[in-house]
């Protein structure tokens, strides 16, 4: 039919001029960064490096010019094999995971594909539902994570989950309780941690109070309240041009067993926090502007 | 020739259904089978013993008890959602409860049924990929597959307590190729609905590989609980797009709406329950079956989905 044609031209010139704003290093390493892929170009968990052309070039743009994003110590995160990212969660919508991604794509050389675990009530949004696993995105379960791992896969986890994220503007830079589940698995595998700290996500977008019981009666998982809504709802999820400092901290490694009991596991996982912590402590002391 | 060992002695029930056909094809020159259907015999190869029959009737009992089977694959499981409640709680059910009092009480060593991946429902949150004990939430809003779980179920608590007669429950997941089932149905509509902003993976199997699982199931020493998994996972929309339909894309409410009325006056052949499989993923893991089984599916992903248009009644 000449409608579907045209619009099937239409679609291809724009898919062409997507591809075309990938950073050339991104380009022409597209394959690498799903061993997996089947026939029709997708791994089982539905990525499709494909897909990356519809979101990179405007999160680089972010990454580069909105955020002005800086990269340090990227390079000790491993070339291959399976690895853990442990970060620092903050500024209500996750900006700092989608800014670790890129920088590991387009700051690095060879690039490396994050999947990074997400709240497990993305699969009820439409659109999103589907977006996120193209993008390599996987809902957050252990036994997800389990699978990517064996696959020698790079994952990110925000063990502070919503609790980091949703935090008010007073406890910005303070580590929220951590979940341990990171610390099994990776004793389980075996897997090296690396830590990240992100500085620069907590002013983003500024939360005073945390109205979660209205946020859960409309199935979000929190509800910011804060100066942003004086420009209405889009003030709440516009961030502010902060600047992105990004820290990778060096490996580390833990040895054990993954049933061991909660104490145990519990000091190893305060060991990350510890280190992570300081990160964040020496990020802070470096930077001389929220917005320089 | 009376060194020679004993055929091994097969019955298969809902013989005369596409996959019960297509077994007795499979397994009647290194067998005898003899098969129990209500519809009159169609296409069987000659050699089998065919029996139409109620399996709640009084005669099914004879069969059982005079055949010295070495096996029994219970296909003859109806999932025809416009069937009452009662219908399909009585032909399942009941028959199903028939047939495992028969294996018990005639002691044949193997009975095989065939469940289906769609036990585990599409929830949002399942993992990417479930195992075989993982709970079995498909009823939680949608009736009709309750049956099948109580079925499931109810060859699980047999598998328990006859420790000597080999269960084994196979749980494949949507089967493509010449049958009519809902999946199958679904994809070949001529304007599939797709839910607007979802587009879940999907795992397909052709049919012929769930008849060789079916096969492989029946060896010596093999019981328990497998997932039957195809050759691969793609978006719904992959498929569509092999098979050239023109979906049409309708927000969640909508669509949930127009089914169930579409659905009260028999315009449509889903409940709206349904469309939770088009919109949040149920995968299984295959790989406990590929260890112990020695299954894997023969077909490529691309035949499997052009299966949807074989012949079928």
């Amino acid at each position: 039919m000449p409608v579907d044609s045209l619009t099937g031209d239409v679609r291809e010139k724009v898919d062409a001029w997507l591809e075309s704003l990938l950073e050339p290093n991104l380009r022409d390493n597209l394959d690498v960064l799903c061993p997996s892929r089947n026939d029709y170009g997708y791994d089982p968990f539905g990525f499709n490096p494909d897909y990356l052309k519809y979101l990179l070039p405007f999160a680089t743009l972010l990454y580069r010019k909105y955020f002005r994003a800086e990269v340090f110590g990227i390079e000790r995160v491993p070339e291959q094999g399976r690895v853990l990212l442990i970060a620092n969660h903050s500024g209500q919508i996750p900006f700092d995971g989608l800014m670790i991604g890129v920088s590991m794509l387009v700051d690095r050389t060879p690039p490396r594909m994050l999947r990074s675990m997400v709240e497990r009530w993305l699969p009820t949004l439409p659109f999103l539902s589907y977006l996120f696993p193209r993008w390599g995105q996987i809902v957050g379960t252990p036994e997800n994570c389990r699978m990517l791992l064996e696959q020698e896969g790079a994952i990110l986890v925000f063990p502070e989950g919503v609790r980091g994220s949703n935090k008010t503007f007073d406890k910005r830079y303070q580590l929220q309780e951590f979940g341990s589940g990171f610390m099994r698995l990776a004793l389980e595998h075996r897997v090296p941690i690396v830590p990240v700290a992100v500085i620069g996500g907590e002013e983003q977008i500024v939360s005073l109070w945390n109205a979660e019981k209205v946020g859960r009666l409309v199935g979000m998982p929190a509800l910011p309240i804060g100066p942003g809504l004086l420009f209405g709802p889009l003030g709440m999820v516009t961030p502010l041009p902060t600047k992105y400092r990004i820290y990778y901290g060096e490996p580390m490694y833990f040895h054990g067993e993954s049933d061991d009991d909660d104490r145990a596991i519990s000091e190893k996982v305060d060991e990350v926090k510890r280190v992570l912590d300081l990160m964040i402590h020496d990020g802070l002391q470096q930077r001389n502007g929220i917005f320089t | 020739m009376s060194r020679r060992r004993r055929r091994e002695r097969v019955i298969i029930t809902g013989i005369n259904g596409n996959l019960g056909r297509r077994l007795a094809r499979r397994l009647h020159r290194s067998c005898s089978v003899i098969g129990i259907d209500r519809r009159p015999a169609r296409d069987l190869p000659k050699d089998v013993e065919f029996h139409q029959l109620d399996l709640r009737r009084r005669k099914t009992e004879n069969i059982f008890r005079t055949a010295r089977a070495d096996a029994v694959v219970h296909l003859h499981i109806m999932h025809d959602p416009r069937a009452t409640q009662e219908e399909a709680h009585g032909l399942n059910i009941s028959a199903t409860t028939k047939v495992l009092e028969f294996c018990a009480h005639y002691n044949i060593p193997k009975v095989v049924l065939l469940s289906s991946a769609d036990v585990y429902g599409p929830v949002p949150h399942n993992n990417q990929f479930l195992d075989e004990q993982s709970p079995l939430l498909g009823a939680s809003d949608f009736g009709d597959i309750r049956s099948l779980i109580e079925l499931d179920m109810l060859a699980s608590t047999f598998f328990w307590r006859y420790p000597s007669i080999e269960t084994v429950i196979l749980r494949p997941v949507h089967i493509l190729g010449g049958v009519s089932n809902a999946a199958s149905n679904y994809l070949r509509m001529k304007r599939p609905w797709t839910l607007m902003g979802f587009d879940p993976m999907v795992q397909v199997i052709h049919v012929e590989d769930v008849v060789a699982a079916l096969a492989l199931a029946l060896k010596p020493g093999v019981k328990g609980i497998y997932n039957i998994v195809g050759p691969g996972e793609v978006p719904l929309s992959a498929i569509m797009k092999e098979l050239g339909r023109h979906t049409l894309s309708i927000p969640v409410p909508l669509a949930k709406a127009a089914l169930k009325l579409f659905w009260r006056f028999k315009l449509a052949s889903f409940p709206a329950p349904e469309l939770d499989h088009i919109r949040y993923i149920c995968m299984v893991d295959g790989s406990r079956a590929k260890a112990e089984l020695g299954f894997a599916p023969e077909f490529a992903l691309q035949e499997t989905i052009r299966a949807v248009e074989d012949y079928w009644r």
